[in-house]
Parts: C-alpha cells; structure tokens; sequence
C-alpha cells in the first residue's frame, strides 16, 4: 500500500481534461474491433522486434467502478497497451492472452526469471484501481528483465470512461523509454466513413483515437463531407461540407455538435488545414474557376489571399513554427509542390523528382514533408525534405493518397482505393521505413485522414 | 399508352424544331418517363413533359453534358455545338435557372480534383454565356470525384467522367 504511495507522489500524474469525460462509450460510439498483427501487416516485419510480456494489470480488490470492474479493465488494459506496442511495428508483445497474469504484490516486485523464460527483454506492469472519488487510478511500470531495474513508472488518475487513455499513455511512456522517440498513441483521428454504392457514396465525418478505439460519427451522411482536419486542442473540426448543395468548409465544435462557416462567400471553399497554434486556418477557394489558397483567423474575419495565380493553388500545410506553407500548384502544367511564407512571398516549387505530386503535408518535426505521387498508373505516398531533396516513396499500391503525420513524425497514415466498379477505400498506416505497413481497423470503409497532435 | 404515343410524336416534332441547330442529335431519344406529368395540367398538359423542365431540357438537347480530356478544362468544338443547343433551349425558357456540375475522374486527388471540377463548371458555364445566357441563371458546383457517371476504373469511364452536367434547377 506505501508503493502505492509513493508512486502516485512521485510518478507524472495526469488528470484529463472535463470534456473528455464526456465522450464515454455510450455515447454513439462504435466498439473498436482489436487490431491484429496477423491480418494487417504486410510486408516484412524487422528481425529484432523487441519482445515486451504485457500481463493483465493486478487490482488490489476488484471493485466495480462506473459499470467497470477493475480486474477485467486490468486486462483490457494490457490489451490496449500490446495493441499500440504491435502497432508501432518495433516490439513483438505477448499480450494478456499470451502469459499468466500478475498477483498485485509482482507490480513492483516482479519475477524476472519467469519473463526472461519467456524471452521477454522487457515487462509491462500496472495495477487498475478505484480512485475512491468515483475515478480510477492505472499504476504503469516497465522492467528490463535482464538487468532487472525499473524503467518506467507512471500513475494516471482517470474519468473510468478514459481508461484507454491510460493504456495509451502507458503504451507512450513504453515506447519513448525504449525507443527515444516522441511518444504517439495517446492521440486521435478525423476522417470520412465511406459506405453505399461507388457512384453514390455516402460520406460522413467521424473521429476516433489513434487505434480506432471510442469511434464516433459526427454527421449523419445526408451532405457529403470531405477532407476534415481536428484543431490542434481536438476542440474543433474543419471539414468540407455539401450542405445545401453547396461546397464549403465548416468548423464543427465537437462539445457543443454546432458547426459555423469559416468565411462568408458566394465561392466554393474546400481543403481547409489548421495552423500549429490553432489560430489561423489556410482554405482554398475557386473565384471564377480559378482556385487559389488564402488563410482567415480562426475567430473570423476577412480572408488574405496568399498565392494569385491563374493555375489551380491547393491545400497546404504549415510547418511546425508556423513561418512557413507548403502547397500544391499546377501553374507548372502539372501538380507540383511549392513553399512560400505565411504571407504568400517567396512562393518556389521544391518537387522536380518527374510525375506529379500532390497533398504536401508538413511533419511535425518540421524535417519531412509526406506527398502523394502520381505516376506510371500508381498513386504512392513518399516524403521528401523541405528543399525537395531525399524523396523516398513509401507504399506501391493502385492508389494511396493524402498522407497525414503521427504527433511524432514517424508515421504516416493515408488512404488506399482499390480499383473497378466495386472499389473501395481504406485507411493505413505506413512508418518512414516503409516495411511496418497495416491496415486500421474502422467500422466500414475510410477516407481522408487527418492525425491530431499528442494529447496532454 | 395513348398517352406515350402522343408524347413520342410531339417530342420527334420538338427534335425536328432543334435539329437543325445542333450538330448532333441525341444517339437515343430519351424514353418517356412515367410519371413525368406532374398532374398540374399547366402548358404541358397532355404531352407528359413540362415545358422548361429537366425532361424538356433533356429532349431538346443534344446532351446535358460537355466532356474533357485529362487534366483539361478547354471546350472544343462538339462541346461548343452541345453548349449552343443548350444556349438555344435556355433563351426559350427565360425563367428556368440551371446548375452546372463540374466532375473529374478518379485518378486525382480529392482537393485538386475539387479545383479542376470548378473550372470545368465555370468554363462551361462562360461558353453559356458568350452565347447570350445570362450568367446569373447559371450556378456552378464542382464534385471533383466525388460522383462518377461511370464506375470503371479504365480510360473508358474515365473519359465520361471527366464532365460538366447541365441540370435544370427545378422551381
């Protein structure tokens, strides 16, 4: 009980914001089917994979917590936390169904020599417990079973609806200790579910966490919508709406479901990106036909028109400090990427690798910038650096499109069509090897992702 | 059935009346559709297709939509012909308003598609009205590739959908 303690004395504490409590399971969200490994990589899994045992988390007394019962979360936890350590593509997990659980005591005391018996370099434990507040609090360690020290000890306290949010964080401490990296999974997804006939599609925007996991739809498919965006705070969505048979973006306030246009105009809007700091929003709008790029502050007001060319300007995306755009013009005869400042100067095409390229997105390290390649009868997705050296194509499909970065700039997600009159669409997750390559689980077909920042 | 004899009869009549201006005439005439009399017995009455309608515009042009090549968004000169029987049937119903939709094909992306789909609509929307039709009657939007006419994934389908659709806006 002392460990116990000192653990949540010590350990980083997270107490998640109100609003997310509101977003519980109940709440028109679909249940996540479980990734995986078997059904979703493709390709050839690195040799080296790290193998984590991740042992249903203990509870020192089960007790029933909001419908939850601690011992079975415990479980579900480790689940979710081997789920994102598969996914991440470095680490060969044995989950809870795998290895034999944990008494409450092994938390901070564990048996190395049974996980080393099982070739387990490293072990996960955790205990789920009732907070007494009507919360829960997720105890999370992680162990070298060689050497037998402590690597990571983390206390979340938590609405009992979070508890995946836990797992999350619990899965990014892992992987940041073990690997170096920025932490990624505690984060969520905006795209479009796709569903009917491929000359019919209905389209709706829906969001869920990093692993498909709290799945909800936001617009009943009546109006298509397209290309959305969540804010940097995940308070907000920019999406294209078809609303009144109209083209034009929207932000949607995700805790209050209303939605407000992002500039009054008689011209099609569309292809809306956030700034990084979440106080800007570039949209594209065609005037006449012709389509050009301008950016509004996201609390109103009149529109700066940032590139005036007679070819089609598109999308964009800034990078990371904000000084800069990234953006797709034909003004070349064909689609090619360009940067300029944030006040539409120094506009200079960085993409010359032949074929065209489109939906430039900025990592979030600012070192990359992810693309969508079109040629030889293949969309691909590749990344380049920001001077337009170093491209790297990363998939070989039909057609990938519309790549969008991990909080970490690691990985990628982006969608794949399969052709012919039944084709449909998917969504996918590729990291900059290129060879960690799987498919996201989603209730029915997807487009358009967009990957929100880490959450805090 | 005396009722789609007659409607037959008046549209070769209203075909003829065209013909001479488009062209091309329609490969098929389109079937009369059942159901079409909206049963306001107005100048229509009797012939199943209201004069000014989405069915009138259909029969007595010589097609609803203009096709381009890829990447493309110029009008070439059967586009031009298809536009003026278009242009013709619009100044002989000063009232109606049309839509047009700007589409392109699958193999590009969602967002230029979005763009190309515009200028499409708005090229074919120009040629309108350097024929006479007020440019107000006439509204635009573009479904990139959002709606296609045909579901192949071949250069065949690709050429049908690569489209600016004239759509009469019902009022």
């Amino acid at each position: 009980m002392t460990k116990k303690t000192v653990l949540l004395a010590t350990a980083l504490s997270i107490s998640f914001a109100a609003p997310l409590a509101a977003q519980t399971p109940s709440e028109a969200s679909t249940p996540a089917p479980t990734p995986r490994l078997s059904e979703t990589v493709e390709g050839e899994l690195s040799q080296d994979r790290t193998v984590i045992a991740v042992p249903a988390l203990a509870t020192p007394a089960v007790t029933t917590v909001a419908g939850l019962r601690t011992d079975s979360l415990g479980r579900q936890i480790a689940e979710v936390i081997a789920a994102d350590l598969e996914r991440s593509g470095l680490y060969a997990p044995l989950g809870p169904g795998s290895v034999r659980a944990i008494t409450m005591n092994e938390v901070t005391a564990p048996r190395f020599a049974d996980w080393q018996a099982r070739d387990a370099e490293n072990v996960v434990h955790g205990f789920v417990r009732a907070s007494g507040t009507g919360g829960l609090i997720v105890g999370c360690y992680l162990y070298d079973t060689q050497l037998g020290s402590e690597l990571v000890r983390q206390g979340f306290e938590i609405q009992p609806g979070d508890w995946r949010r836990a797992a999350h964080k619990c899965a990014d401490a892992i992987y940041s200790r073990l690997s170096g990296e920025s932490p990624f999974f505690d984060s969520r997804v905006a795209y479009i579910a796709e569903s009917g006939p491929k000359g019919n599609r209905i389209k709706r925007l829906a969001i869920m966490d990093s692993d498909g996991g709290n799945h909800r739809f936001i617009t009943n498919g009546q109006a298509l919508a397209l290309s959305p965006r969540f804010s940097p705070d995940y308070k907000k969505i920019v999406y294209v709406s078809y609303l009144q048979d109209r083209v034009r973006v929207f932000i949607y306030d995700v805790d209050a479901g209303t939605q407000k246009l992002v500039t009054e105009s008689r011209n099609a809007t569309f292809a809306p990106r956030w700034s990084p700091d979440g106080t800007q929003i570039l949209f594209s709008m065609a005037v006449a036909g012709n389509t050009d790029i301008y950016r509004v502050s996201a609390a109103g007001g009149t529109p700066v028109r940032l590139t005036n060319n007679p070819g089609i300007d598109v999308g964009g995306s800034f990078s990371p400090d904000g000084r800069k755009i990234v953006f797709e013009s034909d003004r070349s005869g064909g689609q090619q990427i360009y940067t300029m400042n944030i006040d539409g100067s120094n506009q200079q095409r960085i993409s010359f690798g032949g074929g065209r390229y489109a939906t430039p997105e900025w990592s979030p390290r600012g070192d990359l910038i992810a693309f969508t390649k079109m040629g030889g009868g293949e969309f691909r997705v590749g990344v380049m650096t920001p001077s337009g050296g170093g491209e790297r194509l990363l998939t070989n499909d039909w057609q990938d499109e519309a790549p969008t970065w991990s909080p970490n700039g690691r990985v990628l997600q982006f969608f794949r069509t399969s052709r012919g009159r039944e084709g449909k669409s998917s969504l996918w997750q590729v990291d900059l090897t290129g060879v960690n390559m799987r498919r996201l689980p989603t209730p029915g077909d997807g487009s358009d992702p967009s990957w929100g920042p880490i959450r805090p | 059935m005396t009722i789609k004899k007659t409607t037959a009869t008046l549209a070769a009549i209203a075909m003829l009346a065209v013909g001479a201006c488009s062209k091309k005439a329609p490969e098929v005439l389109p079937p009369n559709p059942d159901g079409i009399d909206d049963g306001s017995g107005g100048s229509g009455a009797g012939t199943g297709v209201v004069p000014g309608s989405q069915q009138d515009f259909l029969n007595n042009v010589s097609s609803d939509r203009i096709f381009f090549g890829f990447d493309q968004y110029n009008v070439d000169a059967e586009d031009q012909a298809t536009l003026a029987s278009q242009a013709q049937w619009l100044q002989r119903n000063p009232a109606v308003r049309v839509l047009l939709e700007g589409h392109a094909d699958e193999r590009g992306t969602r967002d230029y598609n979005l763009a190309l789909g515009e200028r499409r609509a708005n090229a074919a929307k120009n040629y309108l009205a350097s024929l006479g039709v007020d440019p107000s009657r006439i509204e635009v939007i573009s479904y990139g590739k959002e709606r296609p006419a045909e579901l192949g994934s071949n250069e065949e389908a690709y050429a049908k959908n690569r489209r600016a659709v004239t759509v009469v806006i019902q009022r």
